[in-house]
Parts: structure tokens; C-alpha cells; sequence
């Protein structure tokens, strides 16, 4: 069939597509988010009628993809790693009350932080609900694993991880298809007590879980991604998780002197790994993101043998690993380090020019400068988080979705005179309106400005679920419609928005301030259309 | 065959355009390919960068290792000078002479000049000049894209395929327009 170019997050795409998908749930992130924005241009997913459009944050998705599942059809459900900790309640009850559908969920890691708050492991919480985990190596396998973990979720009942990091997301490669399968009919459980989690049903779906556990070891062992190639030289013997593995084998274009136990799916093929343990005294594990297999093989195995990675030092303990790390593991001489001539110079991100979040942060920092000892501000996660940089300065903490209304709200408790939260609308309603509750019912003195650019503008201008309901919903929170202002970023309107700040700070209980202009990437697109 | 690219320049200039046409190519020509990009944050005004590894064998690695890239394809100076530690020895470099100044401490052009003309294998080309004449500034990128092409290891045919391709729905006054703009600049490296 026909070789199509594409990202590996549009490998998995296509391949959920020919796989017979029904719906796709997500919240947009980097390095997830082309997944669904290709599905959602797809003319077949139109065709078919399969459900695309974007959920209002992570367990929102995770909740309607385990719906999908529970009528028997197959659904898909895909994040980037942090948002796995606001799906994470859905997600871990969803392997204990099992599909019929079969459900994919996809975790897209971001070692390195290109474009994250944290480099966190989604391996661990597939380990944790105790499903099978998929990591593919490359775009095709990708595309092949998709069917294969479709099919596994069905015949065990369970729903299942594919585990991605940003390198494989985002790299383009030639991709061959399959045929088309078709969706499934709506079909439902012939266990009424399935997904009611009562604790009487939960101990027995539990229990249900853990005797799937040979099942999907059996899985594992059968698995083909899951590859042992014996080798002559047994000094060492390597375990290579996912992409690590293509960096082992770029230094040996002819093929690795070494034994190579290549994992692409979990639960670990224990055999497998014994073998490879019984040719080699040493080994060394090749794996992207945090030490999972290294600590597991210390359980697995005895002292006699000698464990190398990421834990001893061997590999770089944090980011995302490259040709040239694995290169030092394998004994290679040290390629040194690239020396950049001394002219060149940072040239970090920054807000575009006319982008009305601009305007918010002249503004503030106006303010902030003349109250500074007795105000923070609380930043929160999209492109405003640029107002931590210089020229604006004007940011104080930004650590989650949602935390600068609560954060703020907690720093007022403590006796903070002037808190004032940052938030973007997307972000808003993704997890700042439970915030802004608590607030409004504590009467927390703090200034909230929800920057509104009408979309999801860091990930590259997605539908944002609040778009001309933000004033509705604050009001229906319990905003005093006095302390609820809009008003448009724009120069002209600098000092309009000083006064009100200061206006507003000074008010004892919760201020909404809503600027609003619409994002100019998103606007000068219309405009090119 | 085998050729390890390094594509750079800042967020918004078109690098991707360029990895998408040389991506098509490639698909035609039945050659290996591996593209790596940059999304997100970074992309807001910050440097971007790309690895595109062209080769006849299957490709493994998705990154290229150090030291080992066969060119260096840029539509900013000082972006050019970021990766050309990691061409190896021979290895050229192909970039505009145009500045994107965006941050306060960009260096003395005059010096940024005398720097890359110091490389060993390096073009320096006023694409912007180029597309100009041409009478489209946003062809630049594939301006660039001509001057690299000899380079590349695909030939002339496979790169205008893949730019009709490419641009294709857009119509043919723009698939026109960068067929030039990938001619005028495969004529500028020869006369350099």
C-alpha cells in the first residue's frame, strides 16, 4: 500500500483511523496534540462521523473515551505527560473496571522539557494501573502497534497505554498502511456490576485485574516489537527501550556485536530478559525518560550481575537521550562538546508582537511596581507564562493548570496583601473554574485576570472551550457583577487598564478582570484563508 | 547515499517548508527519510532547528550525532553559526546574510559576517534580495532551498515535484512562483 509521510503522532492518527476508531478524546499539549488535529482534518473521520472535536481538559477526555468503550466501540484518548495527572482518577478506575470497546490511551512524554513544566514518565502510571504499555521506536511501528493494541484491549478487556516521547511525536518518516477495518457495532458488558465501582463490584474487578497479569505477560512474550538478537560478544548485553533502541543500533549500521533485547512492550518479558541475563554479566539499559527498567532488573535479577544506565551515572540521569550519550555508553570515544563561537547569542521564545497578552503585562507590570512588596503574581500554563521574561518581569510562580487562581487564593490566606492570578481562557476552564469557586466562597481577596485570546494559542490556535461564556461562568461562580470587568488589550486602552487594576486590587473579595482580543496567529490565519 | 541535514532559523521563517518539499522528494525518489521539528514553545520567536537525514539504507536515529552533519541549511546568520560545530570536516553550510534581530544582545553583524565567511564551506546569500526580485518575499525559503539542492543528493526533478505537491492546492500562479524561486536560487550558488 502507499508510503505516506508523517509524523509519528500522525502515524498513530491514521492508524486509530484504519483501525476502526470511533471517537478520539483530547485536551491539546505538546507533544500529543497533531494526534487529534489530524484526525480532525481527516475527510474519512468526517465521512464516518468520528468523534474529534476537543474535550475541556484530560479527564474530561479519559471519562468520555472509557464511555465510548463501555458501548463497545473503540475510542482513543491522548495527552501530553502532565495532563495523565488531571486524567489520572479516570484513568487508574478505568483499568479496574476494564472496556469492551477497545480504549487506547496515549501518553506523549517530553523529556528535555521542550515545552513542559516537568519531564515525569508516563511508564510509571500504565505500571501503576497495572495495563500493558506499548512504546514504539519508529512512525511505522507506531502505526503497527496501534492495530495490535486495539486488538489486545478487546481480547483482555483492559484498556492500554502507547507510550510516546516528543522525538517520535514529532519526527516525520514514511508510513505504510494497512487495510481499513471496520468500526464496531454499539455492544454492552453482560456484567452489570462492571463498571459500577461500589466497593463490594470493585474488590471483585480488582482481583479480575490482577488475574489478567499472566495475560498480558503472556502478551508481552509473544510480542514481536518485543525482540531478542543474540550477539558474539557477550562483555555486555543491552536492553533498549523504544527510540533509545535506534540510538544503540546507529553505531552499528551491520548490526550490534552485543546481545540487544529490544522492549516495546510491557509488562517486561521476564524471560526474555532472563535470557539475555543468562548470556551477559552486564547490562546495560537504554531507556527514554526515568529508570524504570533499570530499577526493575534489580529486582528481577541478583547482585552477580552488573546493572548500567541512567541510575549509575553511565547515561545522563535527566533529558532525553540522543546518538551521541549512547555512543559514550558503548565505549565510543566523546564526541566534544560543539563549541557555539561567542557571538551567538540566546534567542529564547517571547510573546509575538501584537499579541494583546502584551498589553496585559504592560499594564501589570505598571502596577506591580508600584505595590511590589506586598504583590506576586501567579502565572499559569500557555503563552502568558512569557511574562516571567524579561521585558515584563512580571511573574512570580507557574507550576500547573489552574494553580494561579488558587495559588493566588492560598498566598491571600497566608496574609498576601495584593495576590493577582494570570490564566488564559483555555486554561480557565480547564481547571481554573473549581479554583475561582473556592475563592468566591472564601471571599479571598485577589485579582484574577483571565487573558483572553479567544483559543488554545500555544499549541498552535485549537478551539478553546470558554469562547463567549467566560463572563457567564464567572458570573454563575458567584462573581459580583461590579467586580467583573472586559475590556480590549490594546495601547490605546493602557491607562483604562492601570486604573482598574488598581481599582481592583485595592477591592477586598474576588476581581475579575477579563481582557480580551483575539489571538493575532489565529486571526491573521483567517485572514490568509 | 546518505545525507545528514541540520535546518535552521527562527520560529515563523519557513524551515518546515523546506524539510516538507526536500520530504517529498525524498518520498519520489524512494530514498530513507527521518525529519525531526520543532513544535510548541519554542517556536514563539525562539531558534528552531530540524534534523533531516536523507539516505538509500534504512535511517535509525531520528537526531544527528555530532560532528557528523553533511550541511547546514539556514534562513538566519547567527542561526547558521549555532550548528555549524556540527557539520563534519568538509561539511557546508548555506544560509541568508539577512539578521532576524528579535532580542536585545544580537551581535555586530559586521563581525557575524567575518565569522561565517570564515568557514571552511560556507555560501552566504542574500535570498531575501532574490525573492524579491522575484516579487514574493515569502518564496525566500525556497530561494534557500535552490542554493542547498546541490548538496542534497536528489535531483532537480524530485525537489519541483515535491514543491507541486506541496503547493499545489494553493494554485499555480504559487506553484510558479516557488519553482522560480527554487531555480534563481540553485543559480546563485553556481555563480558564487
Amino acid at each position: 500500500m502507499n508510503n505516506s509521510l508523517l509524523l509519528g503522532d500522525e502515524a498513530i492518527a491514521q492508524a486509530a483511523l484504519d483501525a476502526g476508531l470511533s471517537g478520539v478524546y483530547a485536551y491539546p499539549g505538546t507533544p500529543s496534540t497533531e494526534i487529534t488535529e489530524y484526525i480532525q482534518a481527516s475527510p474519512t473521520a468526517k465521512q464516518r462521523g468520528v468523534h474529534s472535536r476537543w474535550s475541556t481538559n484530560e479527564k474530561t477526555a479519559m471519562e468520555a473515551a472509557l464511555g465510548m468503550a463501555f458501548a463497545g466501540k473503540r475510542a482513543m484518548v491522548c495527552m501530553k505527560h502532565v495532563g495523565v495527572n488531571v486524567a489520572a482518577d479516570a484513568f487508574m478506575n478505568a483499568a479496574v473496571t476494564g472496556v469492551v470497546g477497545g480504549l487506547v490511551f496515549v501518553a506523549a512524554d517530553d523529556p528535555s522539557m521542550h515545552s513542559s513544566q516537568n519531564e515525569q514518565d508516563s511508564r510509571y502510571y500504565g505500571q501503576f494501573a497495572l495495563i500493558p504499555i506499548f512504546e514504539p521506536s519508529n512512525q511505522q511501528e507506531a502505526y503497527d502497534m496501534v492495530f495490535d493494541a486495539f486488538d489486545l484491549s478487546e481480547a483482555l478487556g483492559t484498556p492500554v497505554m502507547l507510550r510516546i516521547t516528543t522525538r517520535l511525536a514529532h519526527s516525520r518518516a514514511g508510513v505504510t498502511r494497512r487495510a481499513e477495518r471496520k468500526e464496531n457495532d454499539l455492544r454492552f458488558s453482560t456484567n452489570p456490576s462492571q463498571f459500577v465501582l461500589l466497593p463490594a463490584n470493585a474488590r471483585k474487578q480488582y482481583n479480575a485485574l490482577l488475574a489478567k497479569q499472566t495475560l498480558f505477560q503472556e502478551a508481552s512474550a509473544k510480542a514481536t516489537s518485543n525482540k531478542y538478537t543474540p550477539g558474539a560478544d557477550r562483555s555486555k548485553g543491552f536492553l533498549a527501550a523504544g527510540i533509545a533502541y535506534n540510538y544503540l543500533m546507529e553505531h552499528f549500521p551491520n548490526g550490534c556485536p552485543h546481545p540487544v533485547l529490544k522492549i516495546g512492550q510491557y509488562p517486561l518479558p521476564i524471560e526474555a530478559v532472563k535470557t539475555l541475563a543468562a548470556d551477559c554479566d552486564e547490562l546495560v539499559v537504554l531507556e527514554e525518560g526515568y529508570p524504570l527498567i533499570e530499577e526493575a532488573l534489580t529486582g528481577l535479577l541478583d547482585s552477580r550481575w552488573v546493572i548500567r544506565g541512567r541510575i549509575d551515572g553511565l547515561l545522563p540521569r535527566t533529558g532525553e537521550l540522543n546518538p551521541d550519550h549512547v555512543g559514550v555508553a558503548l565505549g565510543f570515544p566523546a564526541v566534544t562538546e560543539v563549541e557555539v563561537p561567542e557571538q551567538v547569542r540566546m534567542r529564547p521564545p517571547s510573546l509575538c508582537t501584537g499579541c494583546g497578552h502584551r498589553d496585559v503585562f504592560e499594564a501589570l507590570q505598571v502596577v506591580y511596581k508600584e505595590k511590589a512588596d506586598e504583590c506576586r503574581i501567579f502565572g499559569d500554563i500557555g503563552c502568558y507564562t512569557l511574562g516571567y521574561l524579561p521585558p515584563f518581569r512580571a511573574m512570580h510562580a507557574c507550576v500547573d493548570m489552574g494553580a494561579s487562581i488558587t495559588m493566588a487564593k492560598g498566598a491571600a490566606d497566608a496574609g498576601l496583601k495584593y495576590p493577582v492570578a494570570v490564566i488564559g481562557d483555555s486554561t480557565f476552564t480547564h481547571s481554573g473554574m473549581t479554583s475561582l469557586l473556592d475563592a468566591i466562597n472564601d471571599r479571598s481577596c485577589i485579582t484574577v485576570i483571565i487573558s483572553d485570546n479567544e483559543t488554545t494559542g500555544m499549541t498552535g490556535g485549537q478551539q478553546s472551550a470558554g469562547t463567549g461564556k467566560l463572563e457567564a461562568i464567572c458570573q454563575g461562580l458567584g462573581v459580583e457583577p461590579d467586580h467583573l470587568h472586559v475590556l480590549v488589550p490594546l495601547k490605546k486602552n493602557f491607562d483604562q487598564m492601570v486604573d482598574l487594576l488598581r481599582r481592583e486590587m485595592a477591592y477586598d473579595g474576588v476581581s475579575v478582570i477579563i481582557p480580551r482580543r483575539e489571538c493575532i496567529q489565529t486571526l491573521s490565519r483567517k485572514k490568509r484563508s | 547515499m546518505k545525507t545528514d541535514i541540520i535546518l535552521a532559523g527562527v520560529g515563523g521563517q519557513g524551515i518546515l517548508t523546506i524539510a516538507a518539499v526536500i520530504g517529498e522528494a525524498a518520498v519520489r525518489r524512494q530514498l530513507f527519510l527521518k525529519q525531526a521539528e520543532v513544535h510548541g514553545m519554542s517556536q514563539r520567536g525562539g531558534d528552531v532547528q530540524s534534523n533531516l537525514r536523507l539516505s538509500d539504507k534504512p535511517i535509525f536515529s531520528d537526531l544527528i550525532s555530532r560532528g557528523k552533519a553533511d550541511l547546514v541549511i539556514a534562513l538566519e546568520p547567527m542561526e547558521a553559526l549555532r550548528y555549524a560545530g556540527w557539520l563534519k570536516p568538509g561539511g557546508f553550510v548555506v544560509t541568508s546574510v539577512t539578521p532576524f534581530i528579535n532580542i536585545p544582545d544580537y551581535p555586530e553583524e559586521a563581525v557575524l559576517m567575518q565569522t561565517l565567511k570564515a568557514l571552511p564551506n560556507a555560501h552566504l546569500l542574500d535570498v531575501d534580495a532574490v525573492a524579491k526580485e522575484l516579487g514574493s518575499s515569502r518564496v525566500s525559503n525556497m530561494v534557500m532551498l535552490g542554493a542547498a539542492s546541490p548538496y542534497l543528493g536528489i535531483d532537480d526533478a524530485a525537489l519541483e515535484e515535491g514543491i507541486i505537491h506541496l503547493f499545489g492546492r494553493k494554485g499555480a500562479a504559487i506553484v510558479d512562483m516557488n519553482l522560480k524561486a527554487l531555480a534563481a536560487g540553485k543559480a546563485l550558488v553556481n555563480h558564487t
